[in-house]
């Protein structure tokens, strides 16, 4: 019963907080709903006892993911008003790939991987079921090339995109902290010795 | 009395639980906020007699209630919520850093049976829940609709992912030894005296987690998001009275965290560091989270404020490769068992 409860109040706020990321005019407070609306899913697989799933969810996406993205929302002066426009135009677009997207996601929920065997409810694990160390054990046995791949894809996105981003800059004037450090006092400093009060 | 028992069983389970909770919540927040409004005295002393000056002595004796001064100071003070600001984010701001600064309590151990809620995945929630936290200083660093706390906002957002990858490398080594999430199995892994402790085989990540600690709790020498020097208060600079207060508390909250973590995961908890001559038991939790707690004060007193540019340096290119590097040597000692720990 307190289940249900729970999964109702937080299915309504991760369903109230997702229109909110695209209704809200400010992007600070859109990027903030998207936030809320990655806590509640969090919470709602939490019921699923999907606990390390869950968990990881709030680290990753809510803890490291989210901040960047509000880093750079914030640090945009964003014209609201002119955002606004066209909305009217996209309209007819923006429909589109919605039912196509509602019309993929009905064809994957009702094929057969998903469907659950008549009168068989799914059966909730004992106590000190690890869900860690169960999936632990599937990534690094079963599906460890498919892992490894993930992995290598993530690498070359990460060095595709600084190789983008670095370039010469040859009017940047930056510090050298090794040269720095290397300073000694008798680089920098001499020590002159000259008479105070001399007799003119 | 009776009549209780009765009222009790009258009520439902849920019920029941939820009472039961509450108390045993309660039972670990009230000593905690004794603890911070103490702690803010012993910092304040400590680094007075590290300065040699006496530090606060004239409420109560020797300054001993000043905590609840400054406490009934800051109820009575009034809330300034300034114009063109946020005002919803700007009240809720306080509130989002100290729910998860509290919410991460739920999962440490005192003992080996008095914890809250003994989870599989404990280390994993109290990093999520740690992580959270920055929200509201970002929030109130935007929401003040002001230009030196959108500063320290931003120097906190990017101080924190910077330092949250190399405090979450530094864990991945604690699981390596102790082959658990749970916080409860890392420590009982410790059993077997001083020469057993987590803190010999991972000295490293146990630096690497002490000043990742320190600047994940944004204090010096990494409070460059307060910088009271630069930006005068940094995120919380138009913040007042019990908004203020909240901040502070939470603050001081997770730092006192960090350093029960310190004592958990690298320094045998609960555990006596000689079991042959005294017994193991929560007094020795409580002593070491001192030291480290002594520690973020002694640092404060000590250590100059870091530069910006600095911080990002450390935070990247030294704490992050020593951390890796660490890991893969880890992952040799464990493949041949060495010593006590990687059995």
């Amino acid at each position: 019963m307190i289940e249900t409860i729970i999964f109702y109040v937080f299915a309504v706020a991760t369903v109230v907080s997702a229109c909110a990321v695209v209704t809200v005019k400010n992007p600070v407070h859109a990027t903030l709903s998207l936030v809320l609306t990655f806590f509640t899913s969090a919470v709602i697989w939490m019921t699923l006892e999907a606990e390390f799933l869950a968990i990881s969810l709030v680290l990753v996406y809510v803890g490291a993911v989210m901040v960047l993205f509000i880093f750079v929302v914030m640090m945009l002066d964003i014209n609201v008003a002119r955002l606004r426009e066209g909305f009217v135009r996209y309209l007819p677009l923006g429909l589109a790939v919605a039912v196509i997207m509602l019309l993929l996601m009905l064809s994957v929920v009702t094929s057969d991987i998903f469907v659950l065997e008549a009168g068989s409810e799914p059966v909730a694990k004992p106590a000190d079921y690890s869900n860690t160390k169960a999936l632990g054990g599937v990534l690094y046995t079963e599906y460890v090339f498919a892992f490894e791949i993930a992995a290598v894809i993530l690498l070359v996105a990460i060095i595709a995109a600084i190789s983008l981003t670095m370039r010469k800059r040859t009017q940047t004037k930056y510090q050298s902290p090794s040269d720095q450090m290397k300073v000694r006092k008798s680089d920098r400093l001499r020590i002159v010795d000259m008479p105070s009060s001399e007799e003119q | 009395m009776d009549f209780l028992v009765s009222i009790w069983e009258w009520l439902h389970e849920y019920v029941q639980y939820t009472i039961y909770s509450g108390v045993k919540a309660l039972a670990i927040l009230l000593p905690l906020f004794i603890v911070v409004a103490y702690y803010t005295l012993a910092e304040r002393k400590v680094i007075g007699y590290m300065q040699i000056r006496k530090g606060p002595n004239r409420v109560g004796p020797k300054g001993l209630f000043q905590p609840f001064a400054d406490m009934f100071k800051l109820m009575f003070k009034e809330i300034i919520i300034p114009t063109n600001s946020n005002r919803y984010l700007f009240i809720i701001a306080p509130v989002i850093t100290f729910a998860p600064a509290m919410a991460a309590w739920a999962v440490i151990p005192f003992n080996d049976t008095l914890v809250f809620s003994n989870i599989n995945a404990g280390l994993l929630y109290i990093l999520a829940m740690t992580s959270v936290g920055v929200y509201g200083v970002i929030i109130a660093g935007w929401a003040s609709n002001s230009k030196y706390a959108l500063l320290g906002a931003m120097r906190s957002a990017a101080q924190i992912v910077a330092y949250e990858i190399a405090m979450g490398f530094a864990l991945v080594g604690v699981l390596m030894v102790g082959g658990s999430l749970n916080l409860g199995d890392i420590v009982n892994k410790q059993a077997g005296g001083l020469e057993h402790w987590f803190f010999i085989p991972l000295l490293p990540l146990f630096f690497v987690y002490l000043i990742s600690g320190v600047a994940e709790t944004n204090r010096a020498p990494f409070d460059v998001a307060e910088g009271e020097s630069e930006i005068v208060a940094g995120f919380h600079v138009e913040y007042s009275g019990m908004t203020f207060a909240v901040f502070f508390l939470a603050e001081y909250a997770n730092m006192i965290l960090i350093a029960m973590l310190c004592a958990l995961l690298f320094f045998g908890g609960w555990l006596s560091p000689i079991p042959e001559l005294v017994g193991d038991g929560t007094g020795w939790l409580f002593g070491k989270t001192a030291v480290f707690m002594l520690l973020f004060l002694w640092f404060r007193a000590t250590f100059p404020r870091y530069r910006y540019d600095q911080i990002m340096r450390l935070g990247w290119k030294v704490l992050l490769p020593v951390t890796i590097f660490w890991l893969a040597v880890e992952g040799v000692a464990v493949y041949f068992k060495i010593g006590p720990w990687f059995d």
